[in-house]
């Protein structure tokens, strides 16, 4: 159960490192970036690649046609920008140019979520999983940490089509060993137990090792699957999982609508209907505050794990 | 090529135009018929490109229809350029066909590289693959085509400053002036103002062509290809007529999206000539 910390940083920077990586691996990976190559930590790949890095300007939309155009002739075309100028604002080029046309495009999105921060709701997008899962041919990653978004980064250049990777800004603790292999659509397991499945993304992967420990005390046993893909969703890992538990919490930062919890749900209705509860942002917009003090506020913190496994368990009781 | 032999296929796609969407009571002939002339002499005479079709096109001209909706014009002109099969066109806009409505590469048509309909994206594919051919030193050129509506869209300027910006200078955009849209005439639906001195201003070469006439034609896309690599893009404007060669369907914008029923069909096909023969 005890998770070693290996260190704290931000998950764009583990997208940066591995972004670098790629530049001097992979001669085929190409970087485009809206004005926010800092933001992004495009910097290294660029300085290292300028021939093969490419500013497009505050002009998003152009990006993700510039990106799909490149990708016909063979590179490999990864696009950085805020999560929300990189979905929401250029949706139908995404939808046209990249999914539908099947371009192998790596839409790479930063500043997910509430945890952005204090630049408040106009950036804190909590609807890009659901928009992009939506869109057929697109796979949809949310790494976990630093050390699994570097992972990701560098796995997607070697999956072929469309791919939304998602990460954020603020510093958090590193818990994936750095050579642990990612691998799209398989689930980590990261613990495992009895009495609850929780399954997490992102930031709350580690918002739910958080909880792991007030939950031990408290006698419950807690399956926790850290669900990096959202799409393909590891079903088989999820069914599983369930089988044994027979209550799953699910738990991420997003809007209830259209998120992980969303794509689980589904999957249990089809198949083994046991008591879901939902750890995510309900159906209102966010504002400006630090991070962890959003967190808390929209209830999507490590205190809100627990209570949602509680009401998960309180559930299957009565339905046994 | 002589004029009278690019003439005599245009007019061969001109029939394909209006049989294919009459035979579905649907699509875009108005668009299709003004761009006539001008894909039969890209795909004849202009473009080095290879009919046995590959997707990544490396060392051949590309071209990427941004106006999707005129695909009946495109898919003609892509079978009688050897593409495809002419009895294809048969199967336009009917379930399970290739030749979708608008463009699409996911039935795998040869020939079409992008999705187009929703407009305004063709220039910016456009300028990224041919950022790409460069990057690879790739000798040959890009071209795209769009609607004079379709520069409303915001995106294309989006493109057209990246452009200029990064000398782009391998592309040849070619505009379909005709001056008509959905709603009425570009004019008045939203007017463009000065168009050459708009596209100059954002820093592009621009000529101008008769859409209608080869030697209009031949010069025009001679002069553009000579100005190529040379530091900056360049846009053609092309003056052309909506529904050029069918009588009834000049002078307005009303056969946008409209396909003539089966009389109309044949007062069509008595004006244009079936020169290769009909599908």
């Amino acid at each position: 159960m005890e998770f070693e910390v290996l260190g704290n940083k931000d998950t764009r920077s583990g997208f940066g490192e591995g972004l670098a990586e790629l530049g001097q691996n992979n001669p085929d990976v190409v970087a485009l970036c809206a004005d926010l190559t800092g933001s992004l930590k495009m910097d290294a790949f660029q300085k290292a690649n300028p021939d093969r890095f490419f500013q497009a300007g505050i002009a998003e939309a152009n990006m993700i046609g510039l990106a799909a155009g490149m990708a016909i002739a063979g590179k490999i075309p990864f696009t950085g920008t805020f999560a929300n100028f990189s979905t929401g604002r250029v949706y139908d080029q995404i939808r046209q140019s990249v999914a539908y046309a099947k371009k192998n495009v790596k839409i790479c999105a930063s500043h997910a979520g509430l945890t952005l921060g204090e630049d408040g709701a106009t950036h804190q997008v909590l609807e890009d999983i659901g928009m992009m899962r939506m869109l057929p041919n697109m796979t949809v990653i949310v790494p976990a940490d630093f050390n699994q978004t570097k992972q990701a980064t560098i796995a997607i250049a070697a999956h072929e089509g469309p791919v939304y990777l998602r990460f954020g800004r603020p510093v958090m603790p590193i818990f994936v060993k750095p050579d642990a292999k990612f691998v799209i659509g398989k689930a980590d397991i990261l613990t495992e137990g009895t009495d609850v499945t929780i399954i997490a993304c992102g930031h709350m992967v580690w918002k739910s090792i958080e909880a792991l420990k007030e939950l031990h005390e408290m006698g419950i046993s807690a399956e926790l699957i850290n669900m990096h893909t959202i799409k393909p969703l590891d079903e088989a890992a999820i069914l599983k999982s369930v089988a044994k538990t027979g209550c799953v919490v699910t738990a991420e930062e997003h809007m209830m609508n259209g998120g992980l919890g969303e794509a689980v749900s589904q999957v249990l209705s089809r198949n083994n209907p046991v008591a879901q509860e939902y750890v995510a942002v309900n159906d209102t917009f966010g504002e400006s505050g630090t991070p962890m003090e959003l967190m808390t506020k929209y209830h999507i913190d490590t205190p809100d794990v627990v209570a949602a496994v509680k009401r998960a368990i309180a559930r299957k009781s009565i339905v046994i | 090529m002589e004029n009278n032999a690019l003439a005599a296929i245009a007019s061969q796609v001109r029939r394909d135009i209006v049989r294919m969407v009459s035979a579905v009571n649907s699509g875009h002939p108005g668009g299709s018929l003004g761009c006539a002339d001008f894909l039969t002499f890209l795909y004849f005479e202009q473009m080095q490109h290879n009919p046995a079709f590959d997707m990544q096109g490396n060392n051949e001209d590309l071209f990427f229809l941004s106006n999707g909706h005129i695909s009946p014009v495109w898919y003609s002109v892509l079978s009688r350029a050897g593409y495809f099969p002419k009895e294809e066109l048969g199967t336009f806009r009917k379930l399970g066909t290739r030749l979708q409505g608008h463009p699409s590469t996911d039935k795998g048509l040869p020939g079409i590289r992008m999705a187009s309909g929703s407009l305004g994206q063709g220039l910016s594919v456009g300028v990224g693959a041919a950022q790409i051919k460069k990057l690879n030193k790739d000798q040959s050129l890009v071209y795209t085509l769009h609607g004079d509506g379709e520069l409303q869209e915001g995106q294309i300027w989006e493109a057209a400053m990246y452009a200029a910006a990064n000398k782009v200078d391998n592309l040849i955009a070619t505009i379909d002036a005709n001056g008509r849209q959905i709603d009425g005439d570009v004019e008045d639906v939203l007017s463009l103002g000065d168009l050459a001195q708009k596209w100059q201003a954002f820093g592009w070469e621009v000529l101008t062509m008769n859409g209608h006439d080869f030697d209009s034609i031949r010069i025009a896309m001679q002069q553009a290809k000579s100005l190529t690599g040379k530091g900056k893009p360049i846009v053609i404007i092309m003056k052309t007529e909506m529904g050029q060669g069918v009588d009834y369907m000049m002078g307005s914008h009303k056969w946008h999206g409209v396909a003539p029923n089966a009389e109309q069909l044949t007062v069509a096909l008595n004006q244009l000539e079936e020169t290769l023969g009909d599908y």
